[in-house]
């Protein structure tokens, strides 16, 4: 056992796929960044509030004014770095923290695929990515052309996680035997070209639910099996551009259709690279014949530390009581992507303890829609912007304050049902990761996982 | 090579059609499927929005002739015609306050029209100056109807004393002056408004049938949620009962000096959204495409409750207990602000119905930003 791991550790593979998935994630990742920016999302999302939702033990990161826009240029020019290969671990190291200071800055934003990008570049800080057909390889005039066989499959590791928990997440009754939130979701579709039509089919809706779902159980497999590659590959761009056209995704697909590349043989990503030195002539150095081994072994123990938290966080839910979709008590960092149509509507309640006076607050004074939108059905939100609105009105001058929430949620194209237990003074909760005693029971069952 | 070259151009071009997909304006675009929110469009556009601005034009118009026939001629007469104009069109107001889209957003037409309470004593420097833009925002609180609340009613306790503004006060030439300026621009924004539905705004209106943020559907849809939680269920009852303060803020009542219309505008408002809900002609008639039409469509494809009834059955709880209120809500406030916060309550349940199970089920988003659904 032992001996067949570190034999294993030390069987080296051709440089090329990890020097190819480099520069395109650099590249996406560069993009991305400059459509954020462009979008004006920097000022409406982190400059604009007055008020960020932080992770629970976080609530140190917050943006730094205008200051954030150096966080995102670090991290648009650690991303170019990446894509070039230049000073490629220092690159990396940067892009990962100034990346993840982002995300942390308002859990509002919490997306799936920010978490992918967050996860995947700590796994390339141990990565030989600037091996081969990189500014560092120039720089020293050394190339390496082979590297462990362990980095390319670290990365197809994380990406077979991410598709395959997603496909986990998707056997639940309201997906397979309800098709919601489809059923929800594709009607509004109405005005596509070709498309409008069928999507207010519910055959439609029940086959895209279950296609989905398979899809993402099966589609790990059909890339890393020789055979079944390219029909995988095919249904990699199908799926994703669908998604692209129905939802309002980023640049999501786009980052898993290179990434998927990852899966193709060495000869392939060569010939990119030959491309790419003819198209820019580059001069092929002479390679050396060793691989490439720069990670130690601590570095080792941290990257398989980080795929054993993979496998186990995301069940993490059957820890808490009651429905996962409706407590959202282990929901996120779980790859659970396009499960839940949830709305919600929450009004808060300041009350005088000795007067009794109290009166409602008009959130939008504090929050920005999008973050009202989150707050109102999500519980960890609610507990946070309660003590927020205490800590407000108490620097106001108001004394021996309670903090009280009306809150309805509808799930799935359920009927709106009481959230919240209203007569809980949401200053006696603590934010924590314990189970959420006040809120209130979920009057239906979701089977499954 | 010729690999690349296949496995590029593939995603070039399924890139392509994906990035312009989203932004494609298909507004010839035939609808075939069951539900026609081109003709939903068309039923809000010229059996409910524009015969309403055509019918508060007319009313408008007369407002500021009463005005006018009142300045030349400031009499006990004519002060009671005044107030009669001031209160028809006020009343009928509450049915076109509701669409703030287009040229009434882009003029605020609304809030120029009905911002209280009133700011009086910005009122009274502009009249004693003489010298005012009613088109400034920081005057927006010193004009519409709430103003001429003030001008008509609030002025002095009694119609002689009243009246004496117009007449024997050293500034009645610029009290005269002000309250036609007040009339005349609520005339001519409210001409504005239905010139621009009747030119081009209409046209692009009932086309715009995309089924993004900016499609009329999701807009308007927007706005009349805005309309019935913000000016309707907060700023008509909620504000003035006390739900946002520690206090009771009588002086918060829609046409506070006046005293006894409160009830009738509030009456009139519910008429107005539960209508458009229904999606009923103005002022009266058949039903079409509506709100209520399209969520049973949608029921037919979710099979869940029949969520137009419970909007239904809740305007008509609401109403009732508007219904028992007293005819002023500053009285009501004073005398059983309890009775008032039931209806708040009443009023408070359909914002949850259309807030979030309405717009659920129509699947629109509150903003635009990257979401995976989680």
């Amino acid at each position: 056992m032992r001996s067949s791991i570190s034999k294993y550790l030390n069987t080296n593979t051709e440089a090329a796929p990890l020097a190819v998935f480099r520069i395109l994630f650099g590249l996406m990742m560069l993009l991305s960044i400059i459509r954020f920016w462009a979008n004006g999302w920097i000022k409406k999302l982190y400059l604009d509030p007055d008020f960020h939702f932080s992770f629970y033990g976080f609530s140190w990161v917050q943006p730094l004014g205008n200051f954030t826009y150096i966080i995102f240029i670090v991290c648009a020019l650690a991303a170019l770095g990446i894509a070039l290969g230049y000073r490629y671990r220092l690159s990396v190291l940067l892009f990962f923290l100034s990346f993840t200071y982002i995300e942390l800055m308002d859990k509002t934003t919490y997306l799936n695929h920010y978490y992918f990008i967050t996860c995947l570049s700590f796994l390339m800080l141990f990565l030989e990515g600037g091996a081969y057909f990189s500014l560092d390889a120039y720089r020293k005039k050394k190339t390496f052309s082979r590297i462990p066989k362990w980095n390319i499959d670290s990365i197809k590791l994380l990406l077979g996680i991410v598709y395959f928990y997603a496909g986990l997440a998707k056997l639940n009754s309201d997906w397979l035997l309800h098709a919601m939130p489809l059923k929800i979701w594709l009607p509004s579709k109405y005005d596509l070209p070709f498309l409008g039509d069928l999507m207010q089919q519910e055959w439609v809706h029940y086959s895209f639910s279950w296609f989905g779902a398979i899809y993402d159980l099966s589609i790990p497999f059909l890339l890393l099996y020789k055979p079944t590659r390219k029909l995988g590959f095919f249904l990699v761009v199908i799926f994703h551009v669908l998604t692209r056209v129905l939802f309002p995704i980023g640049m999501f697909p786009f980052i898993m259709i290179v990434s998927a590349l990852i899966f193709f043989d060495a000869g392939f990503h060569k010939k990119i690279i030959a491309f790419l030195s003819k198209a820019f002539q580059i001069k092929p150095l002479a390679s050396d014949t060793a691989a490439s081994r720069t990670c130690a072994r601590p570095a080792l123990f941290a990257v398989g530390l980080f795929f054993v938290i993979q496998l186990l966080l995301p069940w993490r839910y059957v820890l808490y009581p009651g429905e996962l979709f409706w407590t959202e008590e282990g929901y996120r960092f779980s790859w659970r992507v396009m499960l839940m149509e949830k709305a919600g509507y929450a009004q808060f309640k300041v009350v005088d303890q000795v007067s009794g006076k109290n009166f409602y607050v008009d959130n939008s004074d504090f929050l920005t829609p999008f973050q009202e939108k989150q707050m109102s059905t999500q519980p960890d939100f609610i507990l946070e912007y309660a003590q927020y609105l205490a800590a407000h009105f108490t620097a106001q001058g108001h004394k021996n304050l309670a903090v009280y929430v009306e809150s309805y949620v509808a799930l799935n194209g359920r009927l709106s049902q009481p959230y919240i237990n209203p007569t809980v003074n949401l200053l006696e909760e603590e934010r924590s990761f314990k189970p959420k005693t006040f809120i209130l029971p979920f009057n239906d069952a979701i089977q499954g996982l | 090579m010729r690999k690349i070259v296949s496995v590029f151009t593939l995603i070039a071009l399924v890139s392509f059609v994906s990035c312009t997909s989203d932004s494609t304006d298909d507004s010839d675009q035939s609808q075939t499927d069951d539900f026609d929110r081109g003709a939903m469009l068309i039923n809000w556009a010229d059996n409910i929005i524009i015969p309403s601005y055509e019918a508060f034009d007319v009313e408008s118009k007369a407002l500021d002739a009463a005005a006018k026939a009142f300045t030349q001629n400031p009499d006990a007469t004519n002060l009671d015609l005044l107030r009669d104009a001031w209160q028809a069109a006020y009343i009928n107001f509450q049915h076109v306050e509701l669409f703030d889209i287009g040229k009434a957003e882009e003029l605020r037409y609304s809030y120029r029209l009905n911002t209280y309470p009133t700011d009086t004593e910005e009122i009274n420097s502009s009249i004693e100056n003489g010298d005012y833009n009613l088109a400034l925002p920081s005057l927006v609180d010193s004009q519409g109807f709430p103003a001429l609340d003030y001008l008509l009613y609030g002025l002095a306790d009694t119609d002689a004393e009243l009246l004496d503004f117009y007449t024997t006060n050293p500034k009645a030439a610029n009290y005269k002056q002000y309250l036609t300026d007040v009339t005349g621009s609520m005339a001519q924004l409210t001409a504005t408004v239905l010139a621009d539905w009747n030119n081009s705004f209409r046209g692009s209106f009932v086309s715009n049938t995309s089924s993004s943020a900016s499609g009329s559907v999701d807009k308007l849809a927007n706005d009349y949620i805005f309309y019935y939680e913000k000016l309707l269920r907060a700023g008509k009852v909620g504000i003035p009962a006390g739900i946002f303060s520690n206090e009771v803020l009588p002086k918060k009542v829609e046409a506070y000096y006046r005293g006894d219309l409160s009830k009738t505008l509030l009456l009139e408002a519910l008429t107005a959204t539960q209508n458009f809900f229904n999606g009923k002609a103005y002022p009266g008639g058949a039903s079409g495409a509506s709100f209520k039409a399209y969520l049973d469509y949608l029921n037919t494809i979710k099979n869940s409750s029949d969520l137009s009834a419970l909007i239904n059955a809740q305007f008509e709880a609401a109403r009732a207990k508007a219904n028992a209120l007293n005819n002023s809500f500053v009285v009501q406030i004073e005398t059983n602000n309890d009775a008032l916060l039931e209806t708040y309550n009443e009023l408070q349940r359909n914002t949850i119905l259309l807030k979030i199970d309405m717009l659920q089920a129509l699947d629109i988003s509150v903003d635009y930003v990257d979401a995976d659904g989680d």
